[in-house]
């Protein structure tokens, strides 16, 4: 049965290994797609819908055709088609500079015929709302509802009820390198395409299919990107405008999102409201939960999220919609829909173990089947140190207030099938481990090599690492669902092995030993029975003369596994003169599996938390009802945490077992409920509205005193 | 951005001779740029000449003496912020400049540019949007999202200033100097700032051939406190949500007088007479500095979103009354 050894037998796998790109990164030698410039390359641009909603009755190019250093103009909608939010594509240049590309979108003459939008929930909801999608009634999805038990039985068993109403804010992905790609036609049959894209192979495959070429005369690569978080698996729009400019021009072609256009179009997390009522026994059970809620994931559908969330109720009924509005579609975004799921849940477990006067940890852990968290809550008690919360929440002096809470959630991360690697040792000692899979900024390419490494006896730095290419034609599925580490840890694993084992064999006479006595030191292989013969690694390659040995491996269900738990516990400090919350601390405990890389798999879980803590304190969408515009896509009036909003942040890598699960994705779930609970441990007053700002807080506050 | 041609100024007279030639917004000035190039980016400005201030000799000087301070338009943000006399002695503007944006932004930001600032407005900013502000018929923000919105002084455009200097040098009691066509004039910081009523479409008196060139500051009294409170969503870079300034000459825990200036809640900097009347001669504790922050907001105008600044400023200004007290 194939298995990754015990900890004590491992020589890196597990320890804190620096990240192999770190310094290029750092110093900026890492080249980014934005950094990619090619031979008599163009600019591409793309003009974009500034309204909701409107029909497009004609659209005239010639103007900027005729603007001097323009080399195509495509259109990107059809005459008479309606647009249907800002941001939509209109049209797209090519041009020889940046600035002359700015210029001519501005030359193209759109004529509209305006249409009424909606572009809030509310308006989308009201009675007598526009139309917005002729599919749906009310511009609502059909609900999707789910019973289970008997619900009326379950309240009539409840001692105790909470009936409220939670929302969270449409939160926009903010990839610090916005979508595009520089694409490059080598002839009319050859296309190479630099994409920042967490899904290199299904690019490829796009590209291919929307081209109509063989797929392996698409060439993607990426070999660093800057960020994705579940919104950049496609070439999207822009990626096939590019490589339709680049087509017809016969030049490379740059075409990048601006940040503008990043907010708009790249995708969201949707909003939720939960209408909840639920109840619980005398004796802490959750017996009762009715939920009926709804969110947006902007034109189209994907506003879902569990309900209820983690812990388990008996009786309940749940009814959901999505609701459009004339706004920018939804893209998987980290754990898509978990973060929403988790800040109702928690918020509604912590109102509920007040009405009964219960501990809210105690309450969890009656309601909670996972055993996993269940230790968890002990460990992550302790760290943040629990006891030190308001017995009576608010009931703290003066002015900042502070108080602690916790959040939980679940992940699957448990990988699959569909990466092909190859690893190869050469005659100089040389080894190259190959896969096409990307670094979605995970740190898969240390992954790789930390985990060849430990096979061979090698330190990681004398492992060249290859991804991020569809070019060597070894396909990995995309990196979304935390799948990549677990997809693509035993495939290396399995060709690393194979390829030492076919190196034993080619060594083994050289030895006089059985191929079975041979064991890799740090450097060296040598016979098990018998110690003296002993050889470095160089010698042992340089066996092999002219003939590389190279092994592709393969998945193993055995060396992964899927589920993750995870717990976080924050304490906040209020001001209750300006409404202000500072997270002090964040303690998050994420269950994870064999943590091949500890260093990286912590910098993952800082990452989340710190996209968490955005979602919870900071990140809102506005959607002005009037214009149907977004009124802040930048990073001025859009805020994501900054350095000082970050607290102290423990992240407990708590692995369990050894084997491999992902956990890109789970460690942003439970800190918005987490710091939820925390403020109304500090002031007594609840907010259920997302993300807790002054305005909210001081509204909250006017409210509870008078 | 559109083009434009960029001149290197090289004295007053060449820069409001250039400057007489059109009216607002075909020649324009730029020194540190931090807030005109976002404009130019938007396309809010589509000037056809920029004039880059930053070759003009002498105008960057902080001089401090017997007579006060003297600040000339072109020093930095950082200048001002790490000015060890502005720290001791002035401690409210040293405070303020320390609060604005980011390190790279004080570097190159200059003090006549702050003062001269343009709205954050999201509605101004937006190159689409053509608001009252900007000679359109509507401010968008009464019916609109109005978060960051005015509470005080609005009527009928509710932007509000984002200067964090100005309230400062306000409640410092400072004077500005203006070089135009004409020659000089000094006039006070306060008389500068004007509300929409007045000009919805500009925030000051400014002409469009005129050019901040310096701020003098009066010597500071013995027995003065001051402090710059500035609340806002994010530690940096952000603008104020609500900001006080406030300058206090103190007797012990009795207040000789108080100037107490607020950023962030008007379309201008707003001095609150209603405060400083309330602190004045004072003894200051708990419900004395309560009733200056409850009564400055005592006529304050909230839209739909933005009722939360009230109680914020409110509770800055009484925070800063207790902190001269102690």
């Amino acid at each position: 049965m194939a298995s990754w050894g015990e900890a004590s037998e491992s020589r890196l796998i597990g320890k804190r290994i620096n990240r192999l790109s770190g310094k290029d990164k750092v110093t900026g030698k890492a080249k980014y797609t934005f950094d990619i410039n090619r031979p008599g390359m163009l600019y591409g641009r793309i003009l974009r819908s500034e309204v909701a909603h409107a029909t497009v009755m004609g659209v005239d190019t010639s103007e900027a055709e005729a603007l001097p250093g323009v080399k195509a103009v495509i259109p990107l909608i059809e005459i008479g088609n309606k647009l249907r939010y800002q941001g939509q594509e209109i049209a797209a240049v090519a041009a020889e500079t940046d600035d002359i590309a700015k210029d001519a979108i501005r030359l193209i003459h759109v004529d509209l015929e305006e249409l009424p939008h909606v572009v809030t929930e509310a308006d989308a909801m009201a009675e007598g709302a526009p139309q917005i999608r002729e599919d749906w009634a009310g511009n609502q999805s059909e609900p999707n509802i789910r019973e289970d038990g008997d619900l009326e039985a379950g309240f009539a068993e409840a001692a105790v009820e909470v009936e409220a109403t939670y929302s969270t804010a449409v939160q926009t992905h903010v990839c610090l390198e916005t979508h595009g790609h520089v694409v490059e036609w080598e002839d009319e049959q050859n296309l190479t395409v630099w994409a920042s894209t967490q899904g290199v192979f299904g690019v490829r495959n796009d590209f291919a299919q929307h081209f109509e070429l063989p797929a392996n005369q698409v060439r993607v690569i990426t070999e660093h990107m800057g960020g994705g978080f579940g919104s950049k698996f496609g070439p999207g729009i822009e990626g096939r405008a590019a490589a339709e400019l680049s087509r017809i021009t016969g030049k490379a072609v740059k075409l990048m999102l601006t940040r503008k256009s990043e907010h708009l179009v790249a995708g969201n997390r949707p909003s939720m409201t939960q209408n909840v009522r639920a109840g619980a026994t005398r004796d802490g059970r959750l017996i009762a939960y009715d939920m009926k809620g709804h969110g947006t994931g902007g034109i189209s559908s994907g506003a879902g999220f569990q309900a209820p969330y983690v812990y388990h109720v008996p009786n309940l009924r749940t009814e959901r919609v999505n609701v459009a509005v004339n706004a920018g579609n939804q893209r998987a975004m980290r754990a898509p829909g978990h973060p929403q799921a988790s800040f109702a849940m928690d918020s509604l477990m912590d109102e509920l173990a007040e009405k009964l006067g219960m501990n809210p940890l105690e309450f969890r852990r009656i309601n909670d089947a996972n055993e996993v968290r269940q230790a968890q809550y002990t460990l992550g008690a302790q760290e943040i140190g629990w006891h030190r919360r308001n017995s009576v929440p608010g009931s703290g002096t003066g002015v900042k207030k502070r108080g602690i809470g916790v959040g939980s959630g679940l992940w699957g991360g448990g990988g699959g099938r569909g990466t092909e690697a190859r690893v190869t040792i050469n005659a100089d000692g040389t080894v190259e481990a190959v896969t096409g899979t990307q670094d979605i900024g995970t740190g898969v390419r240390t992954v790789i090599a930390i985990i060849v490494a430990e096979e061979l006896g090698l330190n990681t730095t004398d492992i060249m690492v290859k991804v991020g290419d569809s070019g060597p034609g070894l396909p990995s599925g995309g990196s979304g669902g935390s799948q990549t580490t677990p997809s693509v840890a035993p495939v290396i694993k399995t060709a690393a092995a194979a390829a030492k084992q076919k190196l034993f064999e080619r060594i083994a006479p050289m030895l006089e030993a059985p191929i079975d006595d041979l064991r890799v030191g740090t450097g060296t292989i040598y016979v098990v029975s018998d110690r003296t013969k002993t050889i470095t690694w160089e010698q042992a390659t340089g066996q092999l003369g002219m003939e590389s040995i190279s092994e592709g491996g393969h998945w193993d269900e055995e060396l992964r596994q899927n589920g993750a738990a995870g717990t976080q516990f924050a304490e906040v400090e209020v001001d209750t003169e300006t409404g202000a919350v500072r997270a002090i601390k964040i303690v998050a405990v994420q269950d994870c599996g064999l943590a091949i890389n500890r260093l990286t798999t912590e910098s993952q879980i800082n990452g989340g938390v710190i996209m968490g803590l955005g979602q919870a304190l900071l990140e809102e969408r506005f959607m002005d009802p009037y214009t149907g515009r977004m009124l802040n896509a930048n990073l001025e009036d859009y805020k994501v945490p900054g350095t000082l909003e970050i607290p102290e942040i423990k992240s407990i890598v708590f692995d369990t077992h050894r084997r491999v699960t992902g956990v890109g994705e789970p460690p942003c779930i439970p800190t918005p409920g987490a710091i939820a609970n925390a403020v109304y441990n500090a002031i007594g007053v609840r907010i259920r509205e997302l993300p807790i700002t002054p305005d909210r807080v001081l509204t909250a506050l006017a409210e509870k005193k008078a | 951005m559109d083009k434009f041609s960029y001149i290197n100024a090289t004295s007053l007279e060449q820069v409001t001779s250039l400057l007489s030639e059109s009216g607002w917004g075909e020649v324009m000035l730029i020194a540190g740029g931090t807030d005109l190039l976002g404009e130019l980016k938007e396309y809010v400005e589509t000037p056809k000449t920029l004039i880059n201030l930053k070759t003009l000799p002498g105008m960057d000087g902080i001089t401090a003496d017997a007579s006060g301070l003297k600040i000339g338009a072109l020093a930095t943000i950082d200048d001002i912020a790490r000015h060890p006399t502005i720290q001791h002695h002035y401690t409210v503007l040293a405070q303020a400049a320390a609060s604005v944006a980011t390190p790279q932004i004080r570097n190159v930001g200059t003090l006549g540019g702050n003062l001269c600032q343009r709205p954050r407005c999201w509605y101004y900013r937006d190159e689409t949007i053509n608001c009252l502000k900007k000679g359109g018929d509507v401010c968008y923000a009464v019916d609109g999202l109005s978060k960051y919105h005015a509470i005080l002084g609005g009527d009928p455009v509710y932007i509000v200033h984002p200067s964090d200097l100005a309230p400062a040098l306000i409640a410092l009691g400072a004077s500005l100097k203006i070089v135009g066509p004409e020659g000089e004039k000094t006039l006070s910081l306060e008389e500068f700032f004007t509300l929409p009523a007045t000009n919805p479409f500009r925030e000051n008196v400014l002409e469009p051939n005129e050019i901040v060139v310096e701020v003098t500051v009066p010597q500071a009294k013995p027995n003065t406190k001051s402090f710059y409170l500035k609340a806002r969503e994010k530690g940096a870079p952000d603008f104020a949500l609500a900001s006080v300034a406030g300058v206090f000459e103190m007797d012990g825990k009795t207040c000789k007088t108080a100037s107490i200036v607020l950023g962030g809640v008007a379309p201008a900097p707003w001095r609150s007479k209603e405060a400083e009347a309330a602190l004045t001669g004072m003894m200051i504790n708990e419900s004395v500095s309560q009733k200056a922050g409850a009564d400055a907001v005592q006529d304050a105008q909230p839209l739909n979103d933005n009722a939360y600044k009230v109680t914020l400023t409110q509770n800055l200004i009484s925070r800063a009354a207790m902190m001269a007290a102690s």
